[in-house]
């Protein structure tokens, strides 16, 4: 049972960011520096949203160019990060093509969707889910 | 950062382009933030009877200890010397800037002094860079200046590009500050005070994160919150249809301005209402940030070109109750392409829908008059219904074509000292009238209420209530509500959430939130603080020349009858002096 989080339809987007508010507080804190998921216009408001997070690749880039294996597949899709083993080069964030690898700046390291899907709870659209792979 | 520790002041002299940032935690503590602190920093910063065109008049943004940790408080208060009143300035926004404030670690943001050059800011964590905005100046469309520095300045966390359109460059003292493409700081003319200092635009981006001190009370909280305001359907309203669904209802009572107030029942109903708009034009609804219940409603206008077939402009137009009230019904416009191209003009133009709609009402009354004549308006016959005349009008307001655009360029209140009609002149306090005509408690929350706004008190919804419930109004308890309203508003507006959460953001309720954050205060002391807060904006007022005694009352408020009859001035004159008394702790 892998599951990931789904962008159901991102024309139901208002651009609340409340899922962005909601991943940080799985480290009950407010704010949004520790979130790994980001909404963002594109070009403007009005041309509608966004929305970057993982989204589980089979092979992942990412992982592919981690220099310490720090970054390791996870079985079915997606990818962990043991921070331990990071030397925080930087080099999985400018790998993913989505842009879906955030950087933690008070750890100094990536962070990276957990597939937990705490943020759906609090999507009021239904724009995102989680669902399995 | 510790949620509990908002402290951080940034102070930005442009005439030596520098900045410095100052912690001052007592003052959040005393003043809470947003309009609290805000008019404590205005008292300090701006001197006494300065011109609010010239480099002294500062500009305060300030948000509260709520953004960033609570849903719906998505809010930043403006405080600064208002060029259209020569009083007390003061403009909420949403969008993405109070949160982006509060990201970027500031608590409240202090600019002074005013560039020789057109320049931009970009704020973030480190501070202030210092950007030549030549390029932009006098550029036509505020829609553009956004695309352009979204393009240049990247996309780092939560990030407002807050901006001024030509009616801010021109200081046109109803010019506004447009934020996010579809929120602005509207009335009393910051846009203005941004064009003296020859600031175009603001960019400020920040992705922080705030430790509370009881993480499970803070969890449950949120949680509460967040299902009183989605699960329980309480904001369903604002959702679905929006603050425009204030045109039937308004319309059904009889409480609608049109055609500056001679009427009260609008004809363009079934084009201009909240549905109408919804069912034929609706093409997005957007949510500042952190509030999930994306009020904001864009209308989709397909515009043909004449010469070249096949092809069409597409805009996204914004549209809410206040501006189809006034740039609508007060200019009696029956088609809801023709407003929505009103509309248009005035966002990408930047000026204050609701001033620019009710000073186009008194000019076409004027003229309706033979007040005023073509002669006057260079060829241009006003006529109610003519969106493509008043059209041209704006574009004529803003540039100051000639001697009577001049006047209206200064707003309703000046352009009926110059040229009368003073009687159906709608302007409480030198601001121009909001779109209700429900009763005395309207009038009255307009001309006593700190800003001269709907928003101050809210005496539409006291008199709507009475109406309701067949009760007689009272001036002195009206008067004793309206206080109550007003200074309670002022702790609303100080943490910063918006005005539609009111119901769910009690003071208990208040006081819990701030509980969990590390922040002890009881839900009495925080409407004490609310008195203080209404009292210090009072003393600003007061200083600067406000006087009670002083205000006018406008004859038409007094003409056309109101869901409660006729109103008559000794009563209104009564709730003034009441509400005085009141303030005055009298």
């Amino acid at each position: 049972m892998v599951k990931r989080i789904s962008v159901v339809d991102v024309d139901l987007c208002v651009g609340c960011q409340l899922c962005m508010f909601a991943c940080n507080r799985r480290f009950a804190e407010a704010g949004i520096s520790r979130a790994a998921i980001f909404v963002q216009s594109v070009g403007g408001i009005e041309r509608g949203f966004i929305i970057r997070v993982c989204r589980a690749c089979k092979d992942p880039p990412c992982a592919k160019v981690c220099p310490t294996g720090a970054i390791s597949k996870r079985e079915g899709g997606g990818v962990r990060i043991d921070h331990k083993k990071c030397i925080a080069c930087g080099n999985c964030m400018k790998n993913c093509l989505i842009g879906a690898i955030f950087w933690d700046k008070s750890l100094n390291k990536p962070i990276v969707c957990t597939y937990c899907g705490y943020c759906v709870n609090y999507c009021p659209y239904g724009v995102i889910k989680l669902e399995e792979i | 950062m510790e949620a509990s520790s908002l402290s951080k002041i940034l102070y930005i002299d442009l005439d030596n382009k520098r900045y410095w940032i100052k912690e001052r935690p007592e003052l959040f503590k005393e003043w809470l933030g947003g309009v609290g602190v805000g008019i404590k920093l205005l008292s300090e910063e701006c001197p006494k009877n300065i011109d609010p065109l010239s480099g002294e008049n500062p500009i305060i943004f300030a948000i509260g200890y709520f953004n960033g940790i609570y849903p719906l408080a998505s809010k930043t208060v403006a405080l600064f010397k208002s060029p259209l009143t020569g009083n007390l300035g003061e403009s909420h926004a949403g969008g993405r800037c109070g949160l982006a404030i509060r990201m970027a670690g500031y608590g409240a943001i202090v600019i002074k002094g005013s560039s020789d050059y057109p320049i931009y800011l970009v704020i973030d964590e480190n501070g202030v860079k210092f950007r030549d905005a030549s390029t932009l100046w006098g550029m036509s469309s505020t829609t553009a200046v956004g695309r352009i520095l979204r393009e240049k300045e990247g996309i780092p966390g939560i990030r407002s590009i807050m901006r001024i359109g030509r009616a801010g460059e021109k200081m046109i003292p109803y010019a506004c500050v447009i934020t996010e493409t579809f929120r602005t700081f509207g009335r009393l003319g910051l846009g203005a005070v941004f064009g003296s200092k020859k600031l175009k635009a603001i960019i400020i981006s920040g992705r922080d994160s705030l430790k509370v001190k009881d993480p499970r009370g803070y969890r449950n909280i949120y949680d509460e919150l967040y299902n009183s305001f989605i699960k329980s359907g309480a904001m369903k309203k604002y959702h679905d249809i929006g603050t425009s669904m204030n045109v039937t209802s308004l319309n059904l009572i009889s409480s609608l301005p049109v055609r500056n107030l001679q009427k009260t029942k609008f004809e363009g109903i079934n084009e201009l209402s909240g549905e109408a708009l919804a069912e034929k034009f609706l093409g997005r609804r957007i949510a500042c940030a952190h509030c999930p219940v994306s009020c904001i409603h864009v209308a989709t206008l397909r515009i043909p070109y004449e010469n070249e077939p096949y092809f069409y402009r597409i805009k996204m137009i914004p549209y809410d109750y206040e501006p189809i009230y006034a740039l609508g019904c007060m200019l009696d416009i029956r088609s809801a392409e023709g407003f929505l191209k009103i509309m248009d003009r005035v966002e990408e133009l930047g000026l204050d829908a609701i001033s620019t709609g009710v000073i186009l009402a008194w000019a076409t009354e004027c003229m309706e008059k033979g007040i005023i004549t073509t002669k006057e308006t260079d060829g241009l016959l006003l006529k109610w219904g003519d969106y493509e005349t008043y059209i041209e009008a704006i574009n004529r307001i803003v540039e100051m074509k000639g001697e009577f655009y001049e006047a209206l360029s200064k707003g309703v209140e000046y352009a009926s000292s110059k040229y009368g009609g003073k009687d159906f002149a709608l302007s409480f306090g030198g601001n121009e009238m909001p779109g209700y005509h429900c009763g005395l408690a309207t009038h009255i929350g307009f001309l006593v209420g700190m800003r001269h706004s709907h928003l101050d008190n809210a005496g539409y919804d006291i008199d709507q209530k009475l109406n309701a419930e067949g009760k007689k109004p009272n001036p002195k308890e009206i008067a004793k509500m309206i206080f109550e309203e007003e200074s309670w508003r002022q702790v609303l507006s100080s943490l910063v959430v918006c005005f539609f959460s009111r119901k769910v953001y009690t003071p208990e309720v208040i006081s819990r939130c701030f509980s969990v954050i590390g922040i002890d205060i009881t839900p009495s002391q925080l409407k004490e603080k609310g008195i203080e807060i209404l009292r210090e904006k009072y003393k600003f007022k007061v200083r600067e020349g406000f006087s009670f005694e002083k205000l006018r009352i406008p004859k038409r408020i007094l003409e056309t009858p109101t869901p409660q009859g006729i109103l008559r001035e000794e009563d209104i004159r009564e709730g003034i002096m009441e509400y005085k008394k009141l303030l005055e702790g009298k």
